[in-house]
């Protein structure tokens, strides 16, 4: 039993044809000169410009099909064409355009395009890394539970800290207020919260531990191991939200100008039959 | 007062209260005793507002006491109004102690019926109808009767702010607490050490719930005594016995959940026999319902039938047993349609009778056992050259050959190698293994056959002593035969299979260990066994072996010791054949020798390559590529995969969380997905989720009142619509997969809402009754598990254990190569 991921998918399948299409392109490209030259006007142009418009509904059309869970086949096969055809697809329009760029709808059409192939490059890159190290993160943890032990450890760690000197009460009770996790969208894509309460909290109890009476040695202890490991459930909890917003991020990019290439491609391709 | 009556029904559930109405309607002079303090008690104990499921649907009903599918509180209200209207003679808190027979009395040939309050009645008959959940355990100490105490939770909500002691480790124990904590402060007493005997998940919740301190336990504690409190805050104070000395636990309620009693100490103490020593046995009854001892008769749960529609209609029927009126079992209809095929000229009771005659093994039920597996079985009519089962198939069901027939053929070619005869039967493995079957069946000529559920010959062979003898006796030698002796002469398989011992082992458990001497050749029967070797000084995995093959042969061929340990995966029963007669057959077929020979080879290539990889594999990389392997094997194995026939896996360095799989399930499947990617436990980048694994043996099978979980030919587990909701299945998981929701049907969204975002509409639902609901393996689905298909990524894949090893390997090939890659 070999498992594949989307990119050697059916023994990189998608991957062949892309690379198959892209030749093609290119050989027509070059064989057949038109006589008015390289752009998308000429019978080249109109077929490679078609071969695009009808691949980019093509590649729209996964958002759709990605929902659709009653049909048959695998999504994972989409996603593997859909990365390998809308690479090759990047290279037919170029082609297609015949390198004529210009201040016009036609390359804000292009530009948008090569926005949403790169934020898709971006989304792959996420994919490849991020899963795997969100596991090593997380172990079999899960976000919630991490959430809900960092509030019981602040319920104890109030508790206890009552009953200490009003500094190590006050580091504690800030600790607990101020420290965020992921409350803006910065914060979850950095991951980290500058200046962090919680961090700063562990540090000042090590110092402010030093002179305590006896008695509220044992206390102290057990409130400082709640602190240092409540620390550490917050760093995780941000790692993960940092995780998770970064594999997410990408698509606000992808598909917005997806939607914005749509509108391009059509005012591209009306102006064209408009103004002939 | 009079006390004695013509007959007493004891147990006011539905059987019991059908008795009565039919007693009453028949001017019968009776009495109905009850323990509680209202009738049916056990659907009073369902939880609130509860469907109750009127099953088998086909089954009529006939009784004064009326009964239809509909909310436990109107189930409840409409008996009390049976009891109103018939003025059903009825007595209260009266539990039946003791039932005996007199014969100093004046009236030697009744039997005598005694109250916990030392009342006596007497009666000629007496209709026993306690059901199976009345008997639960109760404290022995002083004060285990206050009424403070209490041994069931109804209602976890009716409690607030309360000090609440739960007495009991067990699974009903923690869950009860869980359910209290939050709202009370919760107090757990265990007499064990720990809490191993629950549910993983319980346990967990357990520790998390005492850590964020909602709730605290006490271990090797036991209560002493309870006292009533007349002032302060608490009503009662609990005495306990810990290790640390007596320590004083005042609080507002005790509840204990100490499990329940078996009926069938107090069967046996009112005289009643059993036919085996099996605590599940039923008691014997003839088909009037009477057991052995005359005039005590037995009906509903505690005869052994699990629903309330079947017991409302014995409690009819045995009323006019006593009366010595014909009744025409209820079932009669039922039977006329099973046989609506089949000799349908004749008369039911000539039918039966027909097929006892041709059948041996059946003889060995009476009419009563007769009838319902009829019921529970179809009847098949085969023409020559017709399938029943083909080799690989997953099903379970049991066959008797009425008449005609049949060839059994092991391997590919189309010479039979067993054939079935009127009267003899087939399919026994099925009982057993729980796997695939290991050959086709196909009728030679005209037949006609009893296909009967594995659940029934079981429930049958745990009653019926004899039966469970001829099964196994048949069963070792067919699968001695299919094994290793497709060759062997009569004489000689019957001489293996009458010297051959049949082994149980617990999980975890070695048949036998590297280096012992052989002792023997052991078949599989049922469960699977790991092969594993010691290697570079730790324990490595080398083959997963299921039921339906042998292990050992190397050492019996090669004459020296155990070359590895054999190690039960799960729960294994394996037959023993011993070396001397085995050898004693090697020599004599040359055609044995020859298959034993060509698996040995087999495995020593195996082994071999194993040994290569091993030593080859960089040493310093800390972990060796071999072990990592074979420790995943291991944890698979620890999270039930041994036992499993496919299980969901998902590979965590791929999966981008995205929920596709559980949006698509739900979406597919009611609107409640069969699967928690986010929980279950993660070994080398791979998750277990939880999510059911269609077990070899469904646990959740083992006790559904109407019958409702089946498994697929293709080996699929899956639950039908006559689900009763009553969580049995639930509770017997073991892997926690099943939930109880509400199913509706999820409108397809179209192409104008996807674009939009709109929600399609859900239809007004009809039915809020919460099912029980596992993973069906989209078996009604074309192209398969949708959980699978919508992962974007191919994270989601699901896994027989055949494909295990290989996938394994593979996976921690990939997790070398990048650390090797990492270090470089
Ligand atoms: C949670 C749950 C849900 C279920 N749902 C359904 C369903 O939807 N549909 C269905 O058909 N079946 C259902 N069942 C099964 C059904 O409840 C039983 O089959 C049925 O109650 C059996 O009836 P009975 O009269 O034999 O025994 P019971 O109903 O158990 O009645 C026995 C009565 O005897 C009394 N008693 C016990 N001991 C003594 C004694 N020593 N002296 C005097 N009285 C005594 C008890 O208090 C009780 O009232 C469910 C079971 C459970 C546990
Ligand atoms: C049915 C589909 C299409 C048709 C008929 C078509 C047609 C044309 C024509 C006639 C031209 C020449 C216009 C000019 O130079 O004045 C052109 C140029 C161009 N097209 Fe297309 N096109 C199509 C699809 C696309 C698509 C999908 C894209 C990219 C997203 C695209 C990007 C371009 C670019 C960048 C140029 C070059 C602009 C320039 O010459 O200044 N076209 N196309
Ligand atoms: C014209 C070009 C493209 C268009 C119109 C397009 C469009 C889309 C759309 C609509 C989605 C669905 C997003 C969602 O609903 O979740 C998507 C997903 C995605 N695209 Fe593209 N895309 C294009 C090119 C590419 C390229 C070139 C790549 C990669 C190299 C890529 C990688 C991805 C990935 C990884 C996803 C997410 C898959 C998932 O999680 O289901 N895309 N794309
Ligand atoms: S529901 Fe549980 S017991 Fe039943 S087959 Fe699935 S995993 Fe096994
Ligand atoms: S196989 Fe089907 S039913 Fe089972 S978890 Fe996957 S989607 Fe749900
Ligand atoms: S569909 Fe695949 S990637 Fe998405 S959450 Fe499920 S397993 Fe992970």
């Amino acid at each position: 039993m070999q498992q594949s991921n989307m990119f050697d998918y059916k023994n990189y399948r998608y991957f062949k044809i892309a690379v198959v299409v892209i030749l093609i392109a290119l050989a027509a490209f070059l064989f057949f000169e038109p006589a008015v030259g390289h752009y998308g006007g000429s019978w080249l142009g109109y077929t490679l410009g078609t071969i695009s418009a009808c691949m980019v509904l093509w590649m729209t059309w996964y958002g759709i099909r990605k929902r659709r869970y009653r049909g048959t086949g695998a999504t994972q096969g989409w996603l593997s064409a859909h990365i390998y055809l809308g690479t090759a697809l990047t290279f037919i329009v170029t082609l297609h355009s015949g390198f004529n760029f210009g201040l016009n709808i036609h390359t804000l059409a292009y530009a948008l395009l090569l926005i949403v192939v790169a934020s898709g490059f971006f989304g792959n890159y996420t994919y490849m890394i991020y899963p795997r190290k969100m596991t090593e993160n997380m172990g079999e943890d899960s976000l919630d539970g991490l959430l809900l032990r960092i509030a019981e450890a602040d319920k104890l760690a109030r508790k206890i800290a009552l009953l200490m000197p009003d500094e190590i009460n006050n580091t504690v009770l800030r600790a607990c207020r101020e420290t965020s996790i992921g409350l803006s969208l910065i914060d979850q894509l950095s991951g980290f919260q500058p200046n962090c309460p919680s961090a700063k909290a562990v540090q000042e109890l090590t110092i402010l531990g030093k002179d305590l009476a006896v008695e509220q040695r044992k206390l102290y202890r057990e409130l400082y191991s709640i602190m240092v490991r409540r620390e550490s459930l917050v760093r995780r909890a941000r790692q993960d939200l940092m995780y998770r917003a970064r594999l997410g991020i990408w698509l606000y990019l992808h598909v917005p100008f997806t939607v914005g290439l749509l509108v391009a491609m059509l005012a591209h391709i009306v102006a064209v039959f408009v103004y002939w | 007062m009079r006390n004695h009556f013509d007959v007493i029904i004891i147990g006011a559930g539905p059987s019991g209260l059908s008795a009565a109405a039919r007693a009453a309607e028949q001017k019968l002079s009776y009495l109905l005793l009850e323990a509680t303090e209202a009738a049916a008690n056990t659907i009073r104990n369902y939880q609130r507002r509860k469907l109750v499921m009127a099953e088998p649907r086909g089954l009529p009903l006939r009784s004064p006491l009326p009964f239809a599918a509909s909310l436990r509180e109107s189930v409840l209200n409409s008996w009390e109004s049976v009891i109103a209207d018939y003025k059903i003679n009825i007595r209260y808190n009266s539990k039946v102690v003791a039932i005996t027979r007199d014969s100093e009395s004046k009236r030697p040939e009744a039997l005598k019926v005694e109250l916990g309050d030392g009342s006596i009645f007497t009666a000629d008959h007496v209709i026993l109808a306690i059901g199976v959940q009345g008997n639960l355990r109760k404290l022995e100490i002083p004060g285990g009767d206050l009424p403070q105490v209490q041994y069931q939770l109804d209602d976890p909500e009716a409690y607030q702010n309360e000090t609440i002691v739960v007495i009991g480790g067990g699974d009903t124990g923690v869950e009860n607490a869980l359910a209290l904590t939050g709202r009370n402060q919760v107090i757990v007493l265990n007499r064990a050490e720990d809490f191993s005997n629950c549910k993983e998940s319980n346990l967990t919740q357990l520790t998390e719930a005492r850590q964020r301190g909602a709730l605290d336990w006490l271990l090797e504690t036991r209560p002493q005594s309870i006292e009533a409190n007349t002032k302060g805050e608490f009503p009662v104070t609990l005495f306990a016995e810990t290790p640390k000395g007596i320590e004083r636990i005042p609080c507002h309620r005790i509840i204990a959940r100490l499990g329940a009693l078996p009926s069938r100490p107090l069967l046996e103490s009112f005289g009643v026999a059993f036919p085996t020593a099996d605590l599940a046995a039923l008691p014997v009854l003839t088909p009037r319902y009477e057991s052995n001892v005359p005039g005590l008769y037995i009906i509903g749960a505690l005869a052994g039938y699990p629903l309330i529609k079947q017991g409302i209609n014995q409690g009819y029927e045995v009323i006019e047993h006593i009366l010595g009126n014909p009744v025409e079992a209820a079932d009669t209809a039922l039977l006329r349609e099973k046989f609506a095929s089949f000799c349908s000229d004749r008369g039911i009771e000539d039918v039966l009778d027909k097929i006892q005659r041709s059948v041996p093994l059946l003889r060995l039920l009476n009419s009563l056992q007769l009838r319902e597996l009829i019921l529970e079985s179809n009847i098949l009519l085969p023409a020559a050259g017709d399938i029943i089962f083909e080799r690989n198939d997953y099903s379970t069901s049991f066959f008797f050959v009425i008449e005609g027939e049949l060839e059994m053929f092991i391997d590919e070619d189309d010479i039979a190698d067993d054939s079935f005869k009127s009267g003899e039967f087939f399919g026994e493995m099925g009982l057993l293994s729980g796997r695939r079957r290991i050959a086709t069946v196909r009728a030679t000529t005209q037949s006609a056959l009893i296909e009967t559920p594995r659940r029934v010959i079981l429930k049958l062979i745990n009653s019926v002593q004899a039966m469970r003898r001829t099964l196994d006796e048949v069963a070792i030698k067919r699968i001695v035969h299919a094994c290793i002796g497709l060759s062997l002469s009569e004489d000689d398989l019957n001489d293996l299979a009458s010297h051959a011992v049949i082994k149980q082992y617990a999980a975890g458990e070695e048949l036998f260990h590297e280096g012992d001497d052989a002792d023997g050749l052991y078949l599989i029967r049922r469960g699977s066994v790991t092969v594993s070797r010691m290697m570079t000084g730790r324990e490595v995995v080398l083959f997963y072996v299921a039921a339906g093959n042998y292990v050992g042969e190397m050492s019996l061929i090669s004459g020296e010791p155990r070359y590895a340990t054999v190690r039960a995966a799960i729960a294994t029963e394996a037959i023993l054949i011993d070396v001397g007669r085995m050898q004693g057959i090697i020599a004599r077929n040359p055609e044995v020798r020859a298959s034993l020979d060509a698996r040995y080879l087999q495995h020593l290539q195996e082994q071999e390559k194993r040994q290569q990889l091993e030593t080859s594999s960089d040493s310093s990389s800390g972990f060796s590529n071999q072990s990592a392997q074979s420790s995943l094997i291991s944890f698979l194995i620890q999270q039930g995969v041994g036992e499993a026939t496919d299980v969901l896996l998902i590979d965590e360095s791929l999966c981008v969380r995205c929920n596709h799989c559980e949006q698509a399930c739900a979406d597919t499947h009611g609107g409640a997905t069969r699967l928690d990617r986010d929980t279950g436990p993660i070994y080398a980048n791979i998750r277990v989720p939880t999510s059911c694994r269609h077990c070899e043996h469904p646990h959740c099978m083992k006790d559904c009142p109407p019958d409702a979980i089946h498994r697929a030919p293709h080996g699929e587990v899956y639950i039908d619509d006559s689900c009763i909701g009553c969580g049995n299945c639930q509770q017997n998981c073991p892997y926690d997969v099943i939930q109880m929701a509400v199913i509706q049907d999820q409108p397809e969204q179209s192409l104008w809402q996807m674009l939009l975002g709109i929600q399609p509409k859900q239809v007004a639902s009809t039915n809020n009754t919460k099912v029980a609901v596992k993973c069906d393996m989209c078996k009604d689905i074309a192209d398969g598990p949708v959980c699978v298909r919508a992962c974007p990524v191919g994270a989601a894949l699901r896994v027989n254990p055949e494909q295990l090893l290989g996938y394994a390997s593979n996976n921690v090939a990939d997790e070398h190569h990048i650390l090797g890659f990492d270090d470089a």
